[in-house]
């Protein structure tokens, strides 16, 4: 039997891989499962999964919701809540395939939705009321309907993750038919509470995508962090804050996704104190403001979004990343023999520094809705009635 | 034959002469500022008056031969569990003199210490612990108000900040001394404390005494009070510093103002203070311009004016009951940082109903205020700074798990300049030369001494915070702020630990 309940946050050890090519060309599902495959002795049979970029072009629009279910009763409350809360254009079970060594799998769904608005962010027709919107319903599903998840809802991707080695779970999720032009994937090793098929990788929050090998000793602090604007983790575990922090830093707060990623990694105030005044000042800043999404403890982690792929390792660099790239494919992996696995000859391969993300995003105007973040975005801050470190503009020496 | 003096029947301390080892060479009677050893000139020998010694081992220490021990006098009362000496001695006293019982320091009741009861996690295999000596380990902490988010533009294809951060306070390290007056204790303990806060990169904090014209030049790690009293108050003042701190009340005894008597308002105190030579500096329990939140924003709003928004504000106010919402008010009425001052905080002189019984365990008060800013959305605006209690580096670490941003620390900055925690600061006779304005007395404690101590103790405790994160498997005290994972309970309630937000060992 599997279930849905955890007690604690839980801890493990993995393999990753991912790869992207950067003209949105499709990749078949074999190549990532050969990767991770390679990289078998780093997981222990308790946790696979792989997340997808371009599976559903015709649906492109639509937030694709991976929902995974105890049973029907399950199903059917997020079925009701759907209908409610959604316009849904299609729903129809991820197709499975029955494998010897999976006992009792969950049920699997997709649903491919829009958020209903309220009059007046409907009124404004902007993705970000509909993104912010389902961002809560998929909060509102994880936490108040037992025993459904959904285990991803961005658009034109999903997530495929189960109890069971990599190769297992993608015979089970039949990932060799699908074909994308970002894959990454993730290899298991929990340390506690086993058999729990929601705390597998990767884990997502709108088309953010996470994989992680890495223990996250600041959860405590990060979680507390996202739970003042509205993040509730209820998954228990680091990856989950992950993908959180950078929905937070980057598509809330509009920062870069360099800065993003410096201030999940910072640099150490000694090489801060030794930069140039703006950089000085900016980092200082950073860290300041964003002590709550610093992760801290052994990491490598990759995550994707519709439209690029970034690796990141701890500010020590605790647990190994490295990339590679051939032409207009780039690769990252936990090992170089997961690379050179599929790709025998590439033309680089590094092992990125601690805390240095390495950041591929695709040509513009390869692929549907596509996004970049290297560039800062004005920020949506909430507006309130408080004026704390309230200077008259006069008197304010900051520009 | 007078009224019998009940109370000085039964002494609390018995001083032990070795006589085999005593030389007469009357070191003790000069020591003792409280007049406990005689030199009878008729005899030519030494003698004792027990029930003037207050325990503070000066003359012990002192003794050149070792030849005296201060011990608790042998003399007992019958056993009752209730009606032990304590109370018994107390009724004697007030019954004598019919006055209020005085003391210093902080609670001195053993009431559950929940630092006691939580215990610290640190990295076995999963994730590797960090070891300070190989890798940088980090500490620096700023405090003061945040804005919710950082706003960047990029030119010429760098980033920068379209808008600078008002001003905050950078700490080398998350510990500041306590407020601690000039009066309350001596020039060269504040002197001392003023170098080691530059030393250490931390802040000072003056207290409600005014700030002595020798203090001015550590201006920039010096906190200044504004509290009841007004005490030494003025503009160059209040401009002196980084910070101006409002001192609402202290933890060790709330709801009642700071007390200095005039035996310790010397000609140089009379200056500072501005206040005549031997008057007693009563605060007023209230601010007078105080009496609700909205006023409180008028006084943090009229501070800022006066220093043109370049000085924070903090708002210091005791550990009671509805902590929670206070501290959530003073945010919201635009302070800077709130300071939480616990049931366990010292003080030089307070009553002794008030210091044992007014006020809540500053770290439950901690995790209450923590708790309700994040709950309103707006602790990671703000700064907690917590105090009353913090008696050792593991203390600290636990005070910021709970949720604190940085912790004062005061008695035990006494205490390593030579404090044996005899109670009895209110007297001004203070035979360590700390709390005390006697210029003979204050020559026992030079201010280099004071700084060494002082920076040798915060150094230390720096470094085994250090290491303490480090076991944990974090190298940056940010990542500790508010993280109740890296504690655990043990031995508390189910009560006691929702309060703190922690789980039971084994859990």
């Amino acid at each position: 039997m599997w279930n849905l309940t955890l007690r604690a946050k839980e801890i493990s050890g993995c393999g990753i891989a991912g790869i992207i090519h950067k003209k949105g060309e499709l990749i078949p599902g074999e190549m990532i499962l050969k990767a991770i495959c390679c990289q078998y002795e780093r997981g222990n049979g308790l946790g696979a999964g792989f997340a997808a970029y371009g599976i559903y072009p015709d649906l492109a629009d639509y937030y694709a919701l991976h929902v995974m279910a105890q049973n029907r009763q399950a199903l059917e409350k997020v079925e009701e809540f759907l209908q409610k809360n959604t316009y849904l254009n299609y729903q129809e079970p991820i197709p499975t395939k029955r494998v010897k060594t999976i006992k009792n799998p969950p049920l699997f769904k997709r649903y491919f939705v829009k958020p209903k608005l309220e009059e007046e962010e409907a009124e404004f027709c902007n993705l970000t009321a509909e993104d912010d919107r389902m961002v809560q319903l998929v909060m509102e599903i994880n936490e108040k309907i037992e025993g459904a998840y959904v285990i991803s809802s961005g658009k034109n991707m999903g997530v495929f993750k189960g109890v069971g080695f990599p190769d297992e779970i993608a015979e089970f999720f039949r990932i060799d038919e699908y074909k994308a032009f970002i894959w990454t994937a993730h290899n298991r090793f929990p340390t506690n509470t086993p058999g729990w098929w929601g705390g597998a990788h990767p884990f997502t929050i709108l088309d953010w995508s996470i994989v992680h090998n890495g223990e996250i000793s600041s959860y405590g602090t990060n979680r507390r962090y996202l739970e003042l604007f509205g993040y509730k983790c209820t998954l228990l575990t680091d990856t989950e804050v992950v993908a959180y922090i950078l929905d937070l830093l980057i598509r809330k707060h509009g920062l870069p996704l360099e800065l993003a990623c410096k201030a999940m990694a910072p640099p150490f105030w000694i090489e801060i104190d030794e930069m140039p005044e703006e950089e000085r000042e900016l980092y200082t800043a950073l860290r300041i403001l964003y002590g709550g999404a610093v992760l801290n403890g052994p990491f490598a982690i990759l995550f994707a979004y519709n439209g690029g792929l970034v690796g990141l390792n701890d500010r020590v660099k605790l647990r190994p990343l490295v990339a590679a790239s051939k032409g207009d494919l780039y690769f990252m992996a936990s090992e170089e023999a997961a690379i050179r696995a599929i790709c025998p000859d590439p033309e680089k391969i590094w092992a990125p520094k601690a805390g240095e993300p390495v950041i591929i995003e695709m040509e513009e105007g390869v692929i549907p809705n596509q996004k970049s973040y290297l560039k800062p975005r004005p920020v949506e801050v909430r507006e309130d009635a408080l004026r704390i470190g309230y200077i008259p503009p006069s008197l304010f020496s900051g520009k | 034959m007078g009224t019998p003096q009940f109370a000085s029947f039964y002494p609390d301390f018995y001083i032990e002469r070795l006589w085999e080892k005593c030389i007469k060479c009357r070191r003790c009677v000069k020591e003792c500022s409280y007049g406990a050893h005689i030199w009878d000139e008729k005899k030519k020998t030494l003698l004792e008056d027990h029930t003037k010694c207050v325990g503070c081992h000066r003359c012990e220490a002192m003794c050149p031969t070792k030849a005296i021990i201060i011990r608790r006098h042998p003399s007992e009362f019958r056993e009752h569990a209730l009606w032990t000496p304590w109370f018994i001695k107390n009724i004697y006293k007030q019954a004598d003199q019919g006055g209020v019982l005085l003391t210093s320091t902080g609670c001195a009741l053993p009431f559950k210490n929940y630092f006691d009861h939580l215990v610290l996690d640190a990295c076995q295999v999963t994730n590797p612990p960090i070891d300070p000596l190989r890798e940088p380990m980090e500490l620096r902490t700023y405090i003061g108000p945040k804005p919710e988010a950082l706003e960047i533009e990029e030119v010429n294809g760098k980033f920068r900040l379209k808008k600078k951060l008002p001003p905050l306070i950078k700490l080398e390290v998350p510990i500041m001394f306590a407020a601690m007056s000039y009066g309350a204790i001596s020039l060269h303990v504040h002197q001392g404390l003023a170098r080691a806060a530059r030393d250490l990169g931390t802040l000072y904090n003056t207290g409600e005494g005014g700030l002595h014209a020798s203090l001015y030049e550590y201006g920039s790690n010096t906190i200044v009070q504004c509290a009841s009293g007004r005490f030494g108050l003025h503009v160059d003042y209040l401009k002196a510093g980084v910070a101006i701190e409002i001192k609402i009340g202290q933890g060790a005894k709330p709801g009642i103002g700071g007390h200095l008597p005039g035996e310790k308002v010397t000609e140089e105190i009379s200056k500072t203070r501005m206040i005549p030579v031997g008057s007693d500096a009563l605060s007023p329990a209230p601010h007078h311009d105080i009496y609700s939140i909205e006023d409180l924003r008028g006084l943090i709003y009229a501070l800022k004016e006066a220093t043109e928004y370049k000085k924070l504000v903090f708002v210091k106010i005791a550990a009671v009951h509805n902590v929670a919402a206070i501290a959530s008010g003073i945010v919201r009425a635009g302070a800077d940082a709130v300071v939480i001052d616990g049931l366990k905080g010292g003080t030089g002189a307070a009553p002794t109903m008030f210091r044992d019984y007014i006020g809540i365990p500053i770290e439950l008060a901690i995790s209450a205020v923590d708790k309700r800013l994040r709950e309103e959305g707006i602790r990671h605006r703000t700064s907690i700074i917590a105090s009353g209690g913090i008696r050792s580096s593991a203390d600290v670490v636990k005070a910021i798990a709970l949720g604190a941003d940085a912790v004062y620390i005061g008695t035990a900055a006494l205490i390593a300049v030579g404090c044996t925690m005899c109670q009895r600061c209110y007297t001004g006779k203070c035979p360590w030369g700390i709390a005390t304005n006697n210029p003979e007395l204050i020559k026992r404690l030079p201010p280099e001494v004071a700084y060494e101590k002082i920076y040798n103790l915060v150094k230390a405790w720096a470094h085994e915070i250090k290491e303490m994160l480090g076991a944990m498997g974090i190298n940056s005290i940010e990542s500790l702020k508010g993280n109740r994972d890296k504690l655990r309970a043990v031995g508390l309630t189910k009560e006691e630990m929702e309060i703190l937000e922690v789980k039971h060992a084994g859990e």
